[in-house]
């Protein structure tokens, strides 16, 4: 990517790429914000079907924020040159990543059998799509943690300032797509 | 004179040699491997200044195709017994001829080319080829920087830019025609294809390209921030920046909160459309079919769609506001005034603009009492506005003005400015609205202060950054033409649709002849047509002067034509990957030393004097 990304160039405590995924998770804030907003807005106007949101939901916020523990502590492993539980936390992230996304969708799986199906109602339509689109998201940082795994397992291990903080990136987006699910599940109790 | 000239370059080398900053930039590219064929150079670049250009050029194709659709829809309006059967060849079945061989424009595509104008103007012309030509070009060259701080993520912006342009162009060749239901793409209209026919894949196509779009406006948008705050040169803290880059700052934190809302809407949109939710759909009858729909509320997309529509036109207008700001100070030799006045009020303007949306909807239901709120608030952004243009006044003021293309444009913007910020004093006012909502009046308003307005200061900058982006001058004198032309031009086209507006003629009404209250506007409306046909040669007329210059304009021989303060004039008069050939040189003081202790000019890079007061700090 050209002279900027080399680190002797900059002169700056944060690295560009991380002060551009903090302006990206800003944007992103942004559109979750609008649809609770929209689901406020509109659970207001009237004729809203109330239901109780399934339980495999919770249980899922209980993955996601496991799965941030595990890349907290692989993250410090990392840093401290622990190649081995670096690769087994890294590893053990990915595996509850995958299955956050898996139980969602055993989670609409559930919404549909209660009746609260896509088309029914706006109340439950607004879960699908929020939580559907958040989903989405967390299959980026899967990828994203695809690449860490290949690159943790594929290269040597060096944990050079260059790797650190590719590593960095992944960590900030994964623990901001934890803090979204939180923020999410957190809205949808209070609301209903 | 040009003794003057080489004596300011040895001293412009000799300080970025001794106090510049030195990255080591030459030790890393030995022969640029970016630039190596023409593929890389000009098509799939990453350098910041190639991209810039591909923004431009995109940005004067959709210019010139939505100017000439509101030429054939202008035809229609001021001329409706004339003859169209001309514009069969291009516009095909959509113009229909009758038996007496008389040809007329088909009212359903008489709708898509009015939602195709504001579209392609307000995000291809004006966002992109607006604040992405010149946050690209300006942004690194003004705060000192190689490049962007991801150049293939910048790259990607262009691309997406493009790709929703391709897909905006096709939808224009479907047999339903492309979208028809206006720019703002109200449901239930466009949630529906059974609604009309511009509504089925018209506007399919178009949420695809509105989407693809969004994502360049973002990709742009994290990219511009993070260089203004992370990559300036040494000593140019943030009072050191020049106002072009404030202005490029501000409108791409407003993008990157703002965009983001209208994909929500139209995310919920595609989903009302294709998997039958009802988010924007209540119990509905189209065509004597009552639909499943129940429970859905139109205003709700309003919501979404003003969250991003209001700061959008803020996104259009902050980048000429800045290139303004810069070319008048430039070219009255003058510092500009109150310059952190100028900052504040950019900051106001764009704290404000995410509070006053429902000003567009104070006549589709919302509560009267919340619609005071709105206007307190919109009324307010008349305090920053006229902070602004005061400020513009004082500088030139008293100034020894250079006149030519690039500052009479600047001028023309401060006109342009006034005259239609005033009509936003009435329509900020909900009750006036009654009466004026839907009118001429506010297609005045909004091309006044928002449309031409935008565009000088968009022409502005094309002429005063010309020679910066091609190593040549445009053409005085057809610069000139065009000026003068197109700012009588403008009014003449806008002023008089003041009058009818507050007589209550509708915008977006295919014919206006059938009542008798507007029959006495017949004269004015073929008055205005005629002024759009000349104000659109004017601009073919620069589209040839931009292009014959690019390739045959008076060459560029020193650095530094305007005597400008900023950074941009000190690289090579072409200047290659990296922007520097080695140092980047360091900043001294704010940009705007004009006329001080004697000197014409003070570039940024000359260190404070002894005793010298620093207005950076």
């Amino acid at each position: 990517m050209g002279a900027v990304s080399s680190p002797e160039f900059s002169r700056n405590k944060i690295h560009p790429h991380k002060f551009a995924l903090w302006v990206g998770i800003a944007s992103i804030m942004m559109m979750f914000g609008a649809f609770t907003s929209a689901y406020v807005v509109r659970r207001s106007a009237g004729n809203w079907l109330e239901f109780k949101l399934p339980d495999i939901f919770f249980f899922n916020t209980v993955v996601i924020i496991l799965s941030s523990v595990t890349l907290h502590y692989a993250y410090r492993s990392f840093k401290k040159g622990n190649e081995k539980l670096f690769k087994a936390l890294l590893l053990t992230t990915f595996v509850l990543g995958i299955s956050f996304v898996i139980l969602q969708y055993k989670g609409w799986e559930a919404l549909n059998t209660i009746g609260a199906t896509f088309t029914i109602n706006p109340s439950s339509s607004f879960i699908y799509v929020i939580s559907g689109l958040h989903a989405a998201h967390v299959l980026g940082g899967v990828a994203a943690l695809l690449v860490a795994l290949a690159h943790a397992f594929i290269l040597p291990f060096k944990p050079t300032v260059r790797r650190r903080q590719r590593l960095e990136l992944v960590v900030q987006y994964w623990h901001f797509v934890d803090v979204l699910w939180v923020y999410l599940i957190m809205f949808f109790m209070v609301q209903s | 004179m040009a003794q003057v000239v080489t004596a300011a370059e040895t001293l412009e080398d000799k300080l970025t040699q001794e106090l510049g900053y030195d990255d080591h930039f030459h030790e890393h590219h030995h022969g640029d491997k970016y630039q190596s064929n023409f593929l890389t150079t000009y098509i799939f670049s990453t350098d910041h200044k190639i991209i810039g250009r591909q923004f431009l050029i995109t940005g004067i194709f959709w210019a010139f195709v939505g100017a000439a659709m509101s030429i054939v829809f202008r035809l229609q309006l001021g001329f409706p017994e004339a003859d169209l059967a001309w514009l069969k060849p291009l516009l095909g079945k959509w113009i229909q001829v009758n038996d007496a061989g008389i040809g007329k424009l088909d009212p359903e595509f008489y709708y898509s080319l009015v939602t195709m104008h504001g579209t392609i103007l307000v995000f291809f012309v004006l966002t992109a080829g607006l604040s992405g030509t010149f946050s690209n070009i300006l942004i690194p060259l003004q705060v000192g920087a190689r490049d962007m701080a991801s150049p293939l993520l910048n790259a990607f912006s262009y691309w997406f830019f493009f790709l929703a342009g391709v897909v905006m162009l096709l939808s224009l060749f479907l047999s339903t025609g492309p979208f028809s239901g206006g720019w703002t793409a109200y449901p239930p209209l466009s949630a529906l294809g059974q609604a009309s026919d511009g509504s089925k894949a018209g506007m399919t196509m178009w949420i695809v390209s509105m989407s693809l779009f969004v994502v360049s406006a973002l990709l742009g948008g994290i990219n511009y921030i993070t260089t203004v705050l992370n990559l300036r040169t040494k000593g140019m803290n943030m009072w050191r920046m020049p106002l072009t880059i404030w202005a490029f700052f501000i409108t791409a934190i407003l993008g990157v909160l703002s965009f983001p809302v209208l994909f929500s809407g139209l995310l919920l949109l595609i989903f009302d459309r294709s998997m039958g939710t009802s988010f924007y759909l209540s119990e509905i009858v189209v065509g004597g079919q009552i639909l499943d729909r129940i429970g859905g509320s139109p205003i709700l997309y309003q919501h979404l769609f003003w969250f991003l529509g209001h700061p959008e036109v803020y996104i259009i207008i902050l980048p000429a506001m800045g290139i303004v700001s810069e070319v008048l100070s430039v070219h009255s030799r003058k510092p500009i005034f109150g310059y952190r006045a100028m900052v504040y009020s950019i900051l106001a303007i764009a704290f404000l603009s995410f509070i006053v949306w429902a000003h567009h909807m104070f006549m589709s239901g919302v509560n009267p009492f919340i619609s005071n709120f709105f206007v307190v608030f919109t009324l307010i952004i008349a305090v920053p506005s006229a902070i602004k243009v005061f400020n513009w006044i004082s500088t030139v003021y008293g100034s020894n003005f250079r006149f030519n293309s690039a500052s009479l444009f600047a001028l023309g913007f401060v006109s342009m400015f006034i005259s239609g910020g005033l009509t936003g004093i009435f329509l900020g006012n909900s009750a006036i609205d009654i009466q004026l909502h839907d009118t001429y009046f506010v297609v005045a308003h909004f091309h006044i202060v928002m449309g031409i307005a935008a565009f000088f200061g968009m022409f502005a900058g094309i002429y005063h950054w010309f020679p910066k982006m091609f190593g040549r001058f445009m053409n005085e004198t057809l610069g000139k033409i065009h000026f003068w032309g197109t700012l009588v031009g403008a009014y003449a086209i806008f002023w008089p649709m003041h009058y009818t507006g507050m007589a209550g003629v509708p915008r977006r009404y295919y014919s206006i002849e059938n009542f008798d209250s507007f029959r006495h506007f017949v004269d004015l409306n073929q008055f205005i047509t005629i002024a759009a046909i000349v104000v659109f040669f004017l601009q073919v007329l620069f589209i040839i002067n931009f292009f014959y210059s690019v390739f045959s304009g008076r060459k560029l021989t020193t650095k530094n034509p305007w005597g400008a303060n900023t950074l941009e004039w000190t690289t090579p008069i072409q200047p290659g990957h990296g922007n520097w050939p080695d140092k980047i040189p360091a900043v001294q003081r704010w940009p705007y030393d004009y006329g001080k202790d004697g000197e014409e000019y003070m570039p940024q890079y000359v260190p404070l004097r002894d005793g010298e007061h620093d207005h950076g700090h």
